[in-house]
């Protein structure tokens, strides 16, 4: 299998996050300079032909994102840079912006330039402080160089950059939710159709919304070609990858991978296995939203074509994996909890369908359950799907029902032996 | 009305105020700004803020309410804020939790009476790889265990 370590090559390096150091070992805005060269529509047709995927969780081509912002509009264009990074399980972007920021201002200043944005904001979850105070710096660095600021490289291209950081609120990762968030409201998502960011984004302008790691992705595919970028992963696919590993391997940490890694090969090899001499369970193949892989599942690849062919997701790429000493009605509290104080409360089956989970299967967990709260959790998680404003209601349904469904004996015994067959989850 | 702001506050405004078309953009970044130097955002902070982006005190208080991370009641002088998400849990979080409840006799979510220590549970915050981790005020903690928590304890008394 083809790989080159792209993004992840000076990793922990002293200074690596400074202007001189990018400029020295890395694209180093020579990615830009080829960029202006290339123009606008060849740098659009380029992105386009790598088949480049967004790597927010959604897998949307980026060049097609770039392409629906309408040329002939008078308004003035946004480019935001979704690094809300909240997917339980993820910390790719977190990386990034620590410790190759210029990789993604430089992308994010390509993409500005190609669709005629000239104002770029950064939302970064109001946790990631120090990334925050590292990116502001980076920021600063491409100013003073020229390549932010009255005329990006000399080009006379006017541009800017700011940092906004969200305060705590999963639900700005929901790119409508985001847009709302900057214009100083509530982090609600936005009902659409009718309009989507690309015609009626930030402060009502067109608007195109990319993930960090889809930024850095950038100046690759510009400085070595399309084809390059083909060279890692499967078809449709494309590309090297940042996954992340936590939960019950001996090495967790962050990984970067061609697309389509073998997902076994990730936790066995790469991982070390199962830590404490343990079997595996189950994983999240792609944050606490995607649909739980058993153990038999988890021979799959890692790309999105491949786990949503087993009914799953690559999401954000945040694998946590789950030994077999763990109870998996206590994954489900822990899961359910999140999506119950994370809603955001607009759509009534998400605000009470959040809260109905997280109880019922506290309930289950103690042992004081119902045979008919199996059916009840699966109901619930039915009426999720698909009846929100936003993705948070399968967010919350999907994993949800994937539990109960594939580990229902587990779910029978709590209600059976009314108490937790695993004590206390193992620990 | 501007005397109830700190000079350092006026110039952040100021630095940011050219990147957004209105004022009501600048909401987010002057909370954060106020909270840094109050600690905490009161319901005259949230006066102040909306008198000083000309915005109704109700557009403040409905985002300052919103987002976990604004304060709109005091918190301890030392804030850790543990992570109890799935991949902090399946690496022994709670046990971390416990440990603080004991010692300081209080639960989640409460401040130790002298004002010195808050219990705060937060959602995932993409440490995963390092969990489990604790954010104290600003700084993560990561790959916490019992006697690196201990020590950091140990480190604020």
């Amino acid at each position: 299998m083809q790989q080159e370590i792209v993004f992840s090559k000076y990793y922990g390096n002293e200074d690596v996050e400074h202007l001189d150091y990018y400029v020295k070992n890395d694209f180093g805005y020579k990615a830009l300079k080829k960029s202006i060269e290339m123009g606008a529509e060849k740098v659009l047709q380029e992105v386009k032909d790598s088949g480049l995927r967004g790597r927010g969780g959604a897998g949307f081509p980026c060049g097609t994102k770039w392409g629906f912002i309408p040329k002939n509009s008078d308004k003035p264009k946004y480019l935001v840079i979704n690094a809300d990074e909240s997917e339980p399980g993820t910390f790719k972007d977190r990386a990034i912006m620590a410790y190759t920021p210029h990789m993604m201002i430089e992308g994010a200043i390509i993409a500005a330039m190609t669709i005629d944005a000239h104002m770029i904001y950064v939302y970064i979850r109001g946790e990631y402080v120090k990334e925050a105070r590292i990116l502001e710096q980076a920021i600063k660095e491409a100013y003073d160089a020229g390549y932010l600021g009255k005329s990006v490289a000399g080009t006379g291209y006017k541009l800017d950059m700011c940092v906004h950081r969200g305060a705590g609120a999963y639900i700005c990762g929901e790119e409508t939710a985001l847009l709302n968030s900057i214009e100083g409201k509530r982090g609600e998502p936005r009902i659409k159709p009718p309009f989507f960011p690309a015609a009626i984004g930030v402060f009502g302008c067109p608007t195109v919304v990319n993930n960090v790691e889809t930024l850095a992705a950038v100046p690759g595919i510009i400085q070595k070609g399309s084809a390059w970028f083909k060279e890692f992963g499967p078809e449709r696919n494309y590309g090297m990858k940042l996954y992340c590993i936590s939960g019950h391997v001996n090495k967790p940490g962050l990984y970067e991978r061609p697309m389509g890694y073998p997902l076994m090969k990730l936790i066995e090899e790469d991982c070390g296995g199962i830590w404490k001499g343990r079997k595996l369970k189950a994983c999240f193949p792609g944050g606490s939203s995607s649909p739980l892989l058993t153990a038999e599942e988890c021979n799959v690849n890692l790309d999105f074509d491949s786990l949503a062919k087993v009914g799953s997701m690559l999401g954000s790429a945040g694998i946590m994996v789950i030994d077999d000493a763990t109870c998996m009605v206590r994954v489900a509290v822990r899961t359910a909890h999140f999506y119950q104080v994370e809603s955001c409360g607009q759509c009534t089956p998400c605000r009470e369908g959040g809260t109905w989970l997280k109880d019922l299967n506290v309930r289950l967990e103690k042992g004081e359950g119902k045979i008919e709260d199996l059916d009840l959790i699966e109901d619930i998680c039915n009426n999720m799907d698909g009846t929100t404003i936003c993705a948070f209601g399968e967010a919350t349904a999907w994993p949800l029902r994937s539990m109960v469904k594939k580990f229902r004996v587990e779910y029978e015994r709590h209600v059976t032996e009314k108490k937790c067959p695993f004590g206390h989850a193992g620990h | 009305m501007e005397k109830n702001f700190s000079k350092e506050f006026l110039s952040e405004m100021n630095r940011i105020k050219g990147f957004y078309p209105n004022k009501q953009a600048m909401l987010l970044p002057a909370l954060h700004a106020i909270q840094k130097e109050r600690g905490w955002i009161s319901d005259d902070t949230m006066q102040d803020i909306a008198d000083f982006l000309e915005i109704p005190k109700t557009k403040v208080k409905e985002v300052a309410t919103f987002y976990h991370m604004f304060h709109t009641k005091p918190v301890g002088k030392y804030n850790f804020q543990f992570c109890n998400n799935i991949a902090c849990w399946l690496r022994g979080s709670e046990q971390l939790i416990h440990h603080v409840e004991k010692k300081y006799g209080i639960r989640m979510g409460e401040t130790t009476k002298d004002g010195k220590l808050t219990l705060s549970e937060v959602e995932c915050l993409g440490s995963c790889g390092t969990a489990p981790v604790c954010q104290l005020n600003d700084d993560y903690k990561e790959n916490l265990d019992l006697e690196a928590l201990d020590r950091l304890l140990g480190s604020i008394n």
